[in-house]
């Protein structure tokens, strides 16, 4: 106990002191990259909400995000450019489209949910391309970052990265308050015996519901983000296989963690760009091009994560998962 | 006057098989109503219906004067009925304790609480610290389900429908795998509990449904062909012929 | 909008509906006997589709080049279930829905190293030209070949898992798995021949859509969303149900985007109209999924009673 809340203040300095850090060293580049990590943190862990500690198997969660991205995109483009309208507007939009996605797909179980999900994401994909008004399957730049008022500058990228740490340790802590509070009991115990949860008297499908909604939110804020991080919002964070990465991400850093999530996110796009932008000299001799196949390593790891952890994928973390709601 | 449970022509068919076929049946408060009957005589689907996680074809089910026959599985909960499971069906990852409380959350208002720790509810810790008494798991109370023996699983089973305060408890075999000593475990927890809430049991093993039985209903091809005390349902021909075994009756 | 046009598009529909059926066909069977979910089956449909343009290739003809890539696939498609499937049966759904997504990210970069990221296939010389199906209705041939292969493939199969005592007995797994296991069947075997004629089915669609879609990485992905669209419909196990769901996604799909656009302008004013219509036509199947959610929420035609 001591020594998560140990780990979890060192982890906060660490990431309250990196972008001084990084412009000390002359890396102000990297700002914007840690940024970039921390809104995908706030995506997995949303994610792992549902995933982690609601049990359900959630493949469509790009969708939230994506449409997150794409309210917000969209009001900044029409002039609406206030972040205090614009973020929760995108998260409420994700949060009424998980309530119907949800809906409809949790009245279904097993592989059943998996596709059903994973469809009425795609569905969000095409719809997206197809607005041409909103730059189609080209995506649409932003004019400007969402503004946040009170004298502080969004375009200045350690502003900006201060501000998505805000809203990770938000959402960390929001979702630490549920998990201890009752409705985590609930979604726990539904994620270890649902039909006993039922049998208990627990309204099921409702608990699962506002589970799926709240992860939609959160899923959304990291898309108005995201908007604003690289002013410009694109079909592909709707993609399915976008789902398919955060998922990648939620298991790397630990199913039903509250770390999970951001571990992930930092693990994976921190080694996708090592790969990709730090080239190892005698491994380029030996493959020249491996750089650009970053994926085939991502792919391999994940099949061995889960072909060799003795219980799957859940079990190599049950422990630990034991005792985070214990 | 109305019974505690009164089920009125209940049926369910799969397909071309019938499942119950006109299941009428009344349980009395403060009574322990023994259901037997051959394997497929539709004691699992009466269970299912009676619990709510199937709907019946046809028929109704009043609890307490009310028709519960569309209410979903956790309203009948909250009305009063709870279910334990032939297969033991627990949290087996969570504490005897833990699992307890939750069937205590379920019963005590809205869990749609996000943000006060639940640890800070001392209530619920105390009714489930009560109940882990009642079913003989104080000293096991901060074990992992999981990690309990047979018996004492099967008690947490009944524990956990107990736990909802319910004034009907639906005991579906919980004596299904257990030796005699067990079973005797569960007998005499059976008849602890019989003073606060009525019982359904449904059961095969005649010695103890013959001890706790107040009345005895006998369930055969999805019908009801008697009900009564266990000395009439010992001299009944017809029960004779459906299902007892003489050497069962002799005992 | 004349009849000959309505008529051409829902035979395109009908085309596209039946290569949906063979991506389907297979994936409906191991969901439904062994419980399990593949998200790799496109990946198949890309390796099939990328053998063929090589065997064209090398062979100077398309039929050839076809008929190699198929068993070629298939037999891909069976070491895969020996090597790594086979080993997810038994496991969980996530742990399935990650092995099987890591092998699509594996086999897009195996792609790419081998043969980069496109291919060149195109229709064989003989079939480039329309043929005139009706009166003053051209139809191009190579599309007819496609709703001819696609019908004989599902005709063919219709008799193996109707007729047949391989058949029969898949059948019988889909329903029930472990009656299929009480019945002694091996089901190992069964089941890697399942999934090698799985393989083979997505090589004809890869290979007969190449030319008209583009060989290219990641052509799997999005029409394999499709396929589970066609599953959801038609019913986790049942080949009948894949069928049904395919034919019917194909012809909505394309007759959606072919005249929905059109028929919003009818009563919408023309600039809502063309934002609508192209809209709507690309979520359409998608509603019809939820749609047949709502009303049958175990699909067309379940499996399983």
């Amino acid at each position: 106990m001591s020594a998560h809340r140990i780990i979890a203040f060192a982890g906060l300095a660490a990431a309250l002191v990196l972008p001084l850090a990084l412009q000390a060293a002359d890396q102000s580049f990297y700002v914007g990259f840690a940024s970039r990590v921390l809104i995908w943190a706030i995506a997995a862990s949303s994610l792992n909400l549902v995933l982690g500690y609601g049990g359900m198997i959630s493949f469509g969660h790009a969708a939230f995000v994506g449409t997150g991205a794409y309210v917000s995109g969209i009001l900044i483009a029409e002039g609406v450019t206030s972040a205090w309208i614009g973020w929760p507007v995108a998260m409420l939009a994700s949060a009424v489209l998980a309530l119907a996605i949800g809906a409809a797909s949790l009245r279904t179980r097993g592989v059943y949910f998996i596709m059903i999900t994973l469809a009425f994401a795609q569905m969000m994909y095409y719809l997206v391309n197809s607005m041409k008004a909103y730059g189609g399957d080209e995506g649409m730049n932003l004019p400007a970052r969402a503004v946040l008022g009170f004298g502080f500058d969004p375009g200045n990228e350690v502003t900006f990265y201060y501000v998505v740490l805000a809203a990770l340790f938000a959402v960390l802590y929001a979702t630490h308050r549920l998990v201890h509070a009752r409705f985590g009991r609930v979604i726990v115990a539904i994620r270890e015996n649902e039909s006993r949860a039922e049998a208990i008297g627990f309204p099921v499908y409702r608990y699962k519901l506002v589970c799926f909604v709240l992860a939609g939110a959160a899923g959304g804020l990291a898309g108005a983000l995201l908007a604003s991080h690289g002013k410009y919002v694109n079909p592909s964070v709707l993609h399915w296989t976008q789902s398919g990465t955060l998922m990648i991400m939620v298991i790397l850093g630990g199913v039903g963690r509250l770390w999970g999530g951001a571990l992930g996110a930092g693990v994976l796009l921190v080694l996708e760009h090592l790969i990709a932008e730090h080239p190892i000299p005698w491994l380029l001799t030996l493959a020249p091009d491996y750089p650009q196949h970053a994926n085939l390593g991502v792919g391999l790891v994940m099949l061995a994560i889960v072909l060799y952890a003795p219980q799957g994928v859940a079990g190599l973390f049950s422990r630990k998962t034991g005792k985070e709601h214990g | 006057m109305a019974e505690l449970l009164e089920i009125h022509s209940l049926a369910k068919r799969f397909g071309g098989v019938v499942a119950t076929d006109d299941v009428s049946l009344e349980v009395r408060a403060g009574e322990v109503h023994a259901l037997i009957g051959p394997n497929g005589a539709g004691k699992t689907t009466l269970v299912a219906q009676l619990s709510g996680s199937l709907a019946p074809d046809a028929g109704t089910i009043a609890f307490e004067g009310r028709d519960i026959t569309r209410l979903a599985q956790h309203e009948r909960v909250k009305a009063g009925l709870a279910r334990s499971f032939q297969l033991t069906s627990i949290f087996g990852r969570l504490s005897v304790l833990e699992n307890l409380a939750l069937a205590v959350q379920a019963r005590s208002g809205s869990s749609l609480s996000f943000w006060r720790p639940v640890a800070a509810e001392h209530a619920l810790t105390d009714a489930a610290t009560d109940v882990a008494g009642e079913i003989g798991l104080a000293e096991r109370a901060q074990v992992p389900a999981g990690e309990l023996a047979h018996g004492e699983q099967r008690a947490l089973e009944m524990g956990l429908a107990l736990a909802t305060r319910p004034r009907l408890l639906l005991l579906d075999e919980p004596m299904a795998g257990m030796g005699p000593e067990e079973s005797q475990r569960i007998v005499a927890l059976i008849e602890r509990v019989r003073t606060g809430v009525a019982v359904l049991l449904i059961e095969h093993d005649m010695d103890a449904v013959f001890r706790l039985a107040d009345r005895i209903s006998v369930l055969v091809n999805g019908r009801v062909i008697a009900t009564g005390a266990p000395g009439e349902i010992r001299a009944n021909e017809e029960v004779r012929k459906a299902y007892l075994g003489d050497e069962a009756l002799s005992t | 909008m004349s009849w000959t046009l309505i008529l051409e598009q829902a035979l395109n529909g009908l085309q596209f509906g039946l290569m949906l059926f063979l991506l389907a066909a297979g994936l409906t069977l191991v969901f439904g006997i062994m419980d399990m979910i593949n998200l790799a089956h496109g990946s198949l449909y890309m390796l099939g589709a990328f053998l063929a343009a090589t065997l064209v290739q090398a062979t100077g003809s398309f039929t050839l080049g076809v008929l190699l890539a198929i068993p070629a696939t298939a037999l891909i498609g069976m070491l895969l279930e020996i090597a790594v499937l086979r080993t997810l049966y038994a496991r969980d759904h996530l742990s399935q829905v990650l092995a099987t997504f890591a092998l699509i990210l594996i086999l897009n970069e195996v792609v790419r190293i081998v043969w980069g990221s496109d291919m060149a296939l195109s229709t064989p010389a003989v079939l480039s030209g329309p043929v005139e199906l009706l009166p003053g209705m051209p139809y191009p041939s190579y599309r007819l070949l496609i709703i001819a292969v696609g019908l004989a493939a599902a005709g063919l199969l219709y008799l193996l898992v109707a007729k047949t005592r391989i058949g029969m007995l898949v059948r019988a797994g889909a329903s029930n798995r472990e009656m299929a296991l009480a019945m002694g069947v091996d089901i190992r075997r069964l089941f890697t021949l399942v999934f090698g004629a799985g393989a083979a089915l997505c090589a004809i669609a890869g290979a007969l859509l190449g030319p008209l879609f583009a060989v290219q990485v990641g052509m799997g992905e999005s029409i394999l969303i499709l396929a589970f669209v066609v599953i959801v419909i038609g019913g986790i196990g049942s080949i009948r149900g894949a069928l049904v769901g395919a034919v019917l996604v194909g012809v909505v799909d394309t007759i959606g985007r072919a005249f929905l656009p059109h028929f919003f302008g009818l009563f919408l004013p023309p600039q809502f109209a063309s934002a609508a219509g192209p809209a709507i036509a690309s979520v359409l199947v998608y509603l019809l999924m939820a749609v047949v959610l709502f009303v049958k929420p175990q699909g067309l035609f379940p499996a399983r009673g």
